[in-house]
């Protein structure tokens, strides 16, 4: 078994799905528009990552090679069915602002990329830490990108007016181009911040 | 079960294609879009895979949905049943692909299986059962869509080509410059915002 905290550490830090590993973009674009979003997508995500983590490696000896991705979208499917019933019933409003992007979870790469990279080659317990720094790492991705979308767009933090009214507001931050540009940009400057620090 | 709705469907296209442009405005198929358009000539390779496979899926979840799902009343199953169809689907292009385009089945790659994990395929499913789309109108609306994908990615190749011999500051240099520009290209669609009402 491996460490648990390097293994969480390693899904936040060096393998950050979405600064590092550049997947599951669909989602971290669409819905970032303010930080409440960001935390709900990340979290949502999270949950079926560390289901469906679990029940994969859980089932990796019962699974034959040939039919794994079919059956790995399988488990994956339904757990995003029961995140959403969940959602429908308990904050709908979360429900609506997400929308389209709650089934899509299913087609998230982070899901599939860790079933076929991790919990289909490691135990159930090493794959749940898996599921669980992956996770968080793209909540904390998605959630900083929704603070400075939010903040630029409508000058709100989670919600909150920070920015006063006469200050003008640059609403392309919460349409479509202003999510490759922070995205973009926040890249770039931890690309410049590691490269200092290794240096 | 509720009426099935059928907008006008040469404004459906020209709202698919460009209004509501599935990569720039609906984030969806992203992963494809940054992946593949390094080289022009992958770029319309996976573009015209994408049509193929949208076109064919909206066409089939259409009849799994309104023979299957709606007739034995598990609607609620609809995600399941639609990355099933397109999963099979999928497969069955890679297939074809393999024995009729060699190089091209090479150039795609990774990519080809996927096409399956492409948002904008199952996306586009679900869009029409949600509105829930004639069979013309779904299987328009899919196909619109994915040319939008195909326009987008093309044209977003075309670019990426031209900046590989740019000078770029290192931080910017790989994703970072290539969301700037996707940026950009965005900033310019939302021009078509509002040109067409369904």
């Amino acid at each position: 078994m491996g460490n648990p905290i390097k293994i969480i550490k390693n899904g936040i830090l060096d393998e950050n799905p979405t600064f590092r590993q550049v997947i599951g973009m669909c989602p971290t674009l669409a819905t970032t528009t303010s930080a409440i979003n960001g935390i709900g997508m990340g979290l949502s995500t999270a949950a079926v990552l560390i289901c469906s983590n679990v029940a994969i490696a859980a089932l990796r000896k019962f699974i034959p090679d040939k039919v794994r991705i079919p059956a790995f979208v399988v488990v994956i499917a339904s757990f995003v069915t029961i995140v959403q019933f969940l959602l429908q019933a308990y904050l709908p409003s979360l429900n609506d602002a997400l929308g389209l992007y709650i089934p899509l979870i299913v087609v998230n790469c982070i899901i599939l990329g860790r079933a076929e990279a991790f919990a289909s080659k490691n135990s159930a317990i090493d794959s749940l830490f898996d599921g669980v720094g992956n996770g968080l790492g793209f909540t904390i991705a998605l959630t900083v990108i929704g603070l400075v979308r939010e903040f630029i767009g409508s000058g709100t933090l989670f919600g909150i007016t920070v920015l006063p009214d006469f200050f003008p507001k640059t609403l392309m931050f919460i349409m479509s181009p202003g999510a490759f540009l922070t995205l973009g940009v926040l890249m770039a400057i931890l690309n410049y911040v590691t490269s200092k620090k290794s240096a | 079960m509720d009426q099935l709705v059928q907008p006008n469907l040469i404004m459906l296209i020209l709202f698919a294609i460009f209004v509501n442009n599935y990569v720039l405005s609906q984030f969806l198929g992203i992963c494809p879009f940054l992946g593949v358009s390094k080289k022009l000539e992958t770029a319309v390779g996976m573009g015209v895979a994408v049509i193929f496979v949208i076109t064919l899926s909206s066409a089939v979840t259409y009849f799994v949905y309104h023979l299957l799902l709606v007739n034995l009343h598990i609607e609620y199953l609809y995600n399941i049943a639609f990355i099933l169809v397109i999963a099979a689907l999928v497969q069955l292009v890679e297939m074809f692909l393999k024995k009729s385009s060699p190089s091209l089945y090479q150039a795609l790659g990774v990519y080809l299986p996927l096409i399956t994990t492409n948002c904008a395929v199952l996306g586009v499913a679900v869009v029409n059962m949600q509105n829930n789309y004639t069979f013309i109108a779904s299987v328009l609306n899919g196909f619109g869509g994915a040319t939008g994908f195909a326009l987008s990615i093309i044209l977003f190749a075309g670019i990426r080509e031209r900046m590989a011999f740019n000078n770029i500051p290192k931080p910017f240099q790989g994703f970072p410059i290539a969301l700037v520009s996707a940026t950009l290209m965005s900033l310019a669609f939302l021009g078509f915002q509002g040109l067409i009402q369904l």
